[in-house]
């Protein structure tokens, strides 16, 4: 069967399949930003509990695997009383992970704003929260934009990894399609496509567009 | 804890062992394949071949832009339609090798193009053949500032090995998700491996600093 014929006969499998991917990239992500920036402040915390719990939850969500973060999420948590849904511990999981490798692109960004900007907005006397929030975080934000973009697309590929605990997103409609008709290079290679799709031509697009208009909003162009 | 069994846990513990024994095993190997292949990768980039360099960059970006998990089963399952039968030991190896080849291959451009141009001017003064010029000037003095990323990458090889679980290699989380469904229990397999992981990837990551400190010293930089 070749791919043409493949997809005439699977696409509505395969597009709903990558619907649920879309809509797990957007949850994940927003959760991984809201994380990211929650991290990576606490991290330049001055408060020394603070920072523990934000190097803590940093470590222990880099130094181990998505994997057995989605594992412990799903099948421990609920051993605790907590038991999650599974496209609720997908998303989750993947946010969660994200969210500890943004955190050091946060704070990398937010030291890389000069010294100045900050005596600037203290002799203006700008409260701390005012300062964050008006001078240094804006700046801050353009400069960490383009490892954002790479980790963006670390959390799409991230997104796979929900099929394990049988979230219905694109890889696990191509397992099930490959298991019942063993037309595996079709049902794996459009897989592949449409993730590199949805990579190239609609996340890295975003992720340069935003990086020019917020380089312009900081009339940086 | 909770419901936390000591003796449980003693019990798992050799297996777990053996099984973290099989993800350095797959991690090592992968990471070799990785090394060499991404240096062909990088040096495939420099041909005065454009359409070489095109393939090649764009097969880079393609298997960059889409997950491991799904290049595993492709690799696993697309043998065998051609009537090509990998085991899942050679499969895994082949995905998770080219997968980082590729990452490697960025690391080593960049390193490469860090070196000045008077090197590669001096190289062929000294009426030196490409294969000389690069194996004795260019490569020697491109991997210091590459070895950060070499180091970061392995790590993240380690971290990615519990993928090739889904084809049935016997590592960490293969092994943990066996000694679950044999027990009815998956509180200690999934938190002793999430422990393992961290004891291993949190001392690795000081002592691929420690080491790419001592590198550059060495080489007076």
């Amino acid at each position: 069967m070749g791919l043409y014929d493949f997809l005439a006969q699977y696409w509505p499998r395969l597009l709903s399949g990558a619907g649920i991917t879309v809509a797990q990239f957007l949850l994940a992500a927003a959760l991984g930003v809201a994380i990211s920036l929650c991290m990576g402040l606490m991290k330049l915390s001055q408060n020394a509990l603070l920072r523990g719990a934000a190097v803590t939850y940093i470590e222990i969500f880099r130094g181990t695997s998505l994997v057995v973060q989605l594992y412990w999420i799903f099948f421990v948590l609920p051993l605790f009383g907590l038991t999650i849904e599974k496209f609720t511990a997908g998303y989750l999981a993947v946010g969660m992970n994200i969210g500890a490798y943004g955190a050091e692109l946060v704070r990398g960004g937010i030291l890389s704003v000069p010294k100045g900007q900050w005596e600037a907005a203290l002799a203006i006397n700008m409260s701390p929260a005012q300062r964050m929030r008006r001078i240094i975080l804006p700046q801050a934000l353009v400069n960490m934009l383009p490892p954002w973009g790479n980790l963006m697309i670390e959390l799409l590929k991230g997104t796979a990894l929900v099929s394990l605990i049988s979230v219905a997103d694109l890889m696990f409609e191509a397992r099930q399609i490959n298991s019942s008709t063993f037309l595996s290079a079709q049902v794996f290679g459009a897989a592949l496509l449409i993730y590199y799709v949805l990579a190239r031509f609609l996340v890295t697009p975003f992720m340069r567009w935003l990086e020019r208009h917020m380089a312009r909003k900081l009339g940086r162009t | 804890m909770f419901d936390w069994k000591w003796d449980f846990t003693w019990e798992i513990l050799p297996r777990l062992v053996y099984a973290t024994g099989n993800t350095l095993i797959a991690a090592g190997a992968g990471y070799v394949i990785a090394v060499v292949l991404g240096l062909m990768l990088a040096l495939a980039q420099r041909t005065p071949s454009r359409a070489l360099t095109f393939t090649v960059r764009e097969f880079v970006e393609f298997i960059r832009s889409t997950p491991l998990i799904l290049q595993i089963f492709f690799v696993f399952y697309v043998g065998p339609q051609f009537g090509v039968r990998l085991s899942p030991w050679m499969s895994g190896m082949i995905a998770i090798g080219l997968h980082y080849a590729c990452y490697l291959s960025e690391v080593y451009r960049g390193g490469i193009e860090s070196v000045p141009k008077g090197q590669w001017e001096a190289a062929i003064a000294l009426n030196m053949t490409t294969a000389q010029k690069y194996r004795r000037v260019i490569i020697p003095q491109a991997i210091p500032p590459a070895l950060a990323g070499m180091g970061n990458y392995l790590v993240g090889i380690f971290k990615d090995t519990p993928m090739l679980s889904v084809i049935g290699v016997a590592e960490l989380i293969h092994t943990a998700n066996a000694i679950g469904s044999e027990n009815y229990r998956f509180l200690e397999p999934y938190t002793m491996v999430g422990i393992i992981f961290l004891a291993i990837s949190l001392p690795a990551a000081g002592l691929i600093r420690l080491f790419e400190g001592y590198v550059r010293r060495k080489l007076g930089l």
